[in-house]
C-alpha cells in the first residue's frame, strides 16, 4: 500500500475565502487556551457537509469526533441547530448560532469531480465576531477521504488553539490476539482514531516496541523471528525488512534519532546486564554509550538530538537518567518513590513522559527534563509505554485492567483530565505516534 | 481401576503429580507448551533415564525468582545443582535457558530482567561444571506467562528460568 503524503494530497488545496464583503467589526479572535488547567471545552457547531450522498456527513462526523476527543472542543448536538445550511458559500445567520452558544461554526460541501476524485471544502466561522476564520478545499481519491477529514480537523484545531494539530497521524502498535499465555503479537498500523488498521507482520513470531522514523517511512522494532530477539527495520512502503546491526546478542528497546540517521538501543551483555548502543544507519558504525553493570535501557533522544534519556537500575531500583548524546555526563533525574521506566522525550523538548510503579499501581506521568515538576496523569492496575502526539499535548499508552482479557490503547492530555479509549481491532499494546509531516 | 492402579504405581507419574501440586495455581493455569508443562513424549509412561521427561520430572526443569530479582535463591540452587549433575551425566544435550518475568514490570525492562535471570541460571550451571559452550540463553520478558491471573499466585510462577534440552543425544 502506498503511503500518501500530505504534501501530495494538499497539492490541490486552495484557500477558500468568503469574499462577499464581510463587514464584521474587528474583535478579539476566538481562541482556545490549551494551557489552562481546567479547560472549558469550546462549544462548536459542526454541520453535516452538504453532499449528494452520505460522504459529506461522514467527513464532518470524523472532524467532530477528532475535535471532541481532543477535550478542547464540545461539538453541539445537531438537534439543537436552528439554521439549516443550504448554501455553504453564503454567510450563515450568525444570530441562529450565537443563540445556541456555538462560538465556532464549521460548514462544508463535498462533491465528486468528473474524474472520480472527491472535492471537499470547509469554512470555519467565528459566530460572535461574525467572520470567517478559515476556508480551504481539497481534492482526494476516495481512498483518502478520511485523511481529508483529518487534515480539516488539524486546520480547525490549529486556527482555534494556535497549536499544531495531530489528527493526520498514524499509530504503529502491537496487535494482540489469542490466549494470554500464547498470545500472537503482530506489528500493526492504523490512523490515530483507530481506522484503517492493517498488519505489518504475520504473527509467526513475537514483535514488540515499534517506533516511527522521523520521515514516517520506516519503523524500528524488536522481533523474535531470528530465534534470538533483535532489532529490525521495516520500510513501510516496500515491506522490506532488515536486521539493524550485527550484534552478537539480544538487542532491544530501539528508537530513531531525530534526524533519522541513527538507531539507539540496548544490547544484552554476556553477564546478563544491558547497555546502550547507537548505530549509524549509513556507516553501520556502532558506539557504546553506557557501560554500567546494570540494566540500561529504553533510550529516547531529545528532539534536538543533543541528549538521551534512559533508565538504569545502577543505583538499585530502576530510575530515569539523562546523558549527552555521546554518553557523557550521565546523571539521575528521577528521585520519587517507586520505579520509573519507559521515558520518552516530548517532541517540544520540554517534558519527559514515563511509567512509574508505586503502591501496586502503574502510573503514566510527566516531569521536566531536569526531573522536577513530576505530575501523574493516569493511574491503574497495569499500564505503561507513553508515546507523544507530535504537538506534545497528548499521550497515548496501553492499559490492562485487572481481570481484563487483554490490553487496550488510551490517550490522555497533559491536564490528565481527558482520558479516552482508542479503538483497535483486537487487543493492542506498545503504541507509537507518528510525527506530523510538514 | 486397573488403569489407575497402574498409573499410581509408576513413580515418575507420582512425582509429576506432586510437582504440579506444589506449583499449582489456584487460578487458571494453562500450560504454554510441552516445555512449560514439562511433559516429554509418552507422558504417563516411565521416565527413561536420560530423557527430557526424566530431566523434567526427576530433576526439575525450572527455578523461580523473587520480584524484580535475578538472585538464584537457595531452593533454586538445589534444583540447578541437580540439573548440573544430570547435564554432566548426559553431555550430548545442548541446552537453552529461557528467562521470564512476571507482568508487574514494563515490557522493555522485563526483557532485560528475563535475560539477567537466564544468565544467572546459566552461570550457576557453569559453576557446577556444565560446559559453557553447551548453554544458550533467551529472554521472553513478560511475553510468555505460564500462569495466567492477576495476582501473586501467578506472578510467582512466571518469574522463572526454564532449562530446555535440545540436540538430544541419548
Amino acid at each position: 500500500m502506498k503511503f500518501t503524503f500530505k504534501a501530495f494530497l494538499l497539492a490541490a488545496a486552495v484557500a477558500v475565502s468568503f469574499s462577499a464583503g464581510m463587514t464584521a467589526p474587528a474583535r478579539a479572535v476566538l481562541e482556545v487556551d490549551v494551557n489552562k488547567g481546567v479547560v472549558e471545552p469550546l462549544p462548536i457547531a459542526i454541520t453535516d457537509f452538504l453532499s449528494a450522498d452520505g460522504l459529506g456527513a461522514e467527513i464532518s462526523g470524523i472532524v467532530s469526533a477528532n475535535l471532541q476527543r481532543s477535550g478542547l472542543f464540545a461539538p453541539i448536538e445537531k438537534a439543537a441547530f436552528i439554521e439549516k445550511i443550504s448554501n455553504p458559500d453564503a454567510a450563515p445567520r450568525f444570530e441562529d448560532w450565537k443563540v445556541i452558544n456555538a462560538q465556532a461554526l464549521v460548514t462544508g460541501r463535498v462533491t465528486r469531480e468528473a474524474d472520480g476524485r472527491v472535492r471537499a471544502e470547509y469554512r470555519l466561522w467565528d459566530t460572535f465576531a461574525g467572520q470567517q476564520l478559515a476556508g480551504e478545499q481539497f481534492f482526494a481519491s476516495q481512498a483518502n477521504v478520511r485523511r481529508v477529514a483529518h487534515i480539516i480537523s488539524d486546520a480547525i484545531y490549529e486556527r482555534l488553539t494556535g497549536e499544531r494539530g495531530y489528527f493526520d497521524t498514524r499509530i504503529v502498535f502491537i496487535d494482540e490476539s489469542g490466549p494470554r499465555n500464547q498470545r500472537m503479537k503482530r506489528l500493526a498500523i492504523m490512523d490515530q482514531d483507530g481506522a484503517n488498521a492493517r498488519f505489518l507482520s504475520d504473527g509467526r513470531s513475537i514483535a514488540l516496541t515499534p517506533r516511527f522514523s522521523p520521515s514516517r517511512q520506516e519503523i524500528t522494532y524488536m522481533s523474535y523471528e531470528g530465534g534470538q530477539p533483535q532489532v529490525y527495520l521495516l520500510q513501510l512502503e516496500t515491506g522490506q525488512r532488515e536486521l539493524v546491526g550485527n550484534f552478537p546478542g539480544m538487542t532491544f528497546a530501539p528508537r530513531f534519532s531525530p534526524d533519522g540517521q541513527k538507531v539507539i538501543m540496548s544490547l544484552l551483555r554476556d553477564d546478563g546486564n544491558s547497555n546502550i548502543y547507537v548505530l549509524d544507519l549509513r556507516s553501520r558504525a556502532t558506539t557504546r554509550l553506557t557501560s554500567s553493570n546494570a540494566i540500561d535501557t529504553s533510550p529516547s533522544y531529545s528532539p534536538d538530538g543533543s541528549q538521551i534519556v534512559f533508565t538504569s537500575d545502577r543505583g538499585g531500583r530502576t530510575q530515569i537518567y539523562v546523558m549527552n548524546s555521546d554518553g557523557s555526563n550521565q546523571r539521575r533525574i528521577s528521585f520519587g518513590d517507586g520505579t520509573y521506566s519507559t521515558p520518552v522525550w516530548s517532541p517540544r523538548g520540554d517534558l519527559i513522559a514515563f511509567t512509574k510503579q508505586t503502591g501496586g499501581e502503574f502510573q503514566i506521568g510527566v516531569m521536566r527534563t531536569d526531573g522536577s515538576g513530576e505530575r501523574i496523569l493516569s493511574s491503574g492496575f497495569s499500564q505503561e509505554g507513553p508515546t507523544w502526539a507530535p504537538n506534545g499535548r497528548v499521550l497515548m499508552f496501553f492499559r490492562q485492567a485487572a481481570g481484563a482479557p487483554g490490553p487496550q490503547l488510551y490517550s490522555v492530555d497533559l491536564t490528565g483530565r481527558n482520558e479516552q479509549p482508542i479503538s483497535s481491532p483486537n487487543f493492542a499494546s506498545d503504541p507509537a505516534w507518528s510525527p506530523l509531516l510538514d | 481401576m486397573r488403569r489407575i492402579a497402574a498409573l499410581t504405581r509408576n513413580p515418575a507419574v507420582l512425582a509429576l503429580v506432586m510437582a504440579l501440586a506444589v506449583t499449582g495455581c489456584a487460578s487458571k493455569k494453562i500450560p504454554n507448551s510441552a516445555a512449560d508443562i514439562g511433559l516429554g513424549a509418552g507422558a504417563g509412561g516411565s521416565a527413561r533415564p536420560g530423557t527430557q521427561q526424566d530431566f523434567t520430572v526427576n530433576v526439575g526443569d525450572r527455578i523461580f525468582f523473587d520480584t524484580d530479582s535475578s538472585v538464584v535463591r537457595a531452593d533454586a540452587q538445589q534444583i540447578l545443582a541437580r540439573q548440573a549433575q544430570w547435564l554432566n551425566q548426559y553431555p550430548s544435550y545442548s541446552i537453552t535457558i529461557e528467562g521470564h518475568a512476571d507482568e508487574r514490570g514494563t515490557r522493555e525492562y522485563n526483557i532485560a530482567l528475563g535475560a539477567r535471570r537466564a544468565a544467572a541460571a546459566r552461570d550457576y550451571l557453569v559453576s557446577r561444571g556444565v560446559a559453557g559452550n553447551r548453554l544458550k540463553t533467551i529472554s521472553y520478558g513478560k511475553e510468555r506467562p505460564v500462569a495466567v491471573c492477576d495476582d501473586i499466585s501467578c506472578w510467582s510462577q512466571n518469574r522463572r528460568a526454564v532449562t530446555l534440552l535440545g540436540g538430544a543425544g541419548s
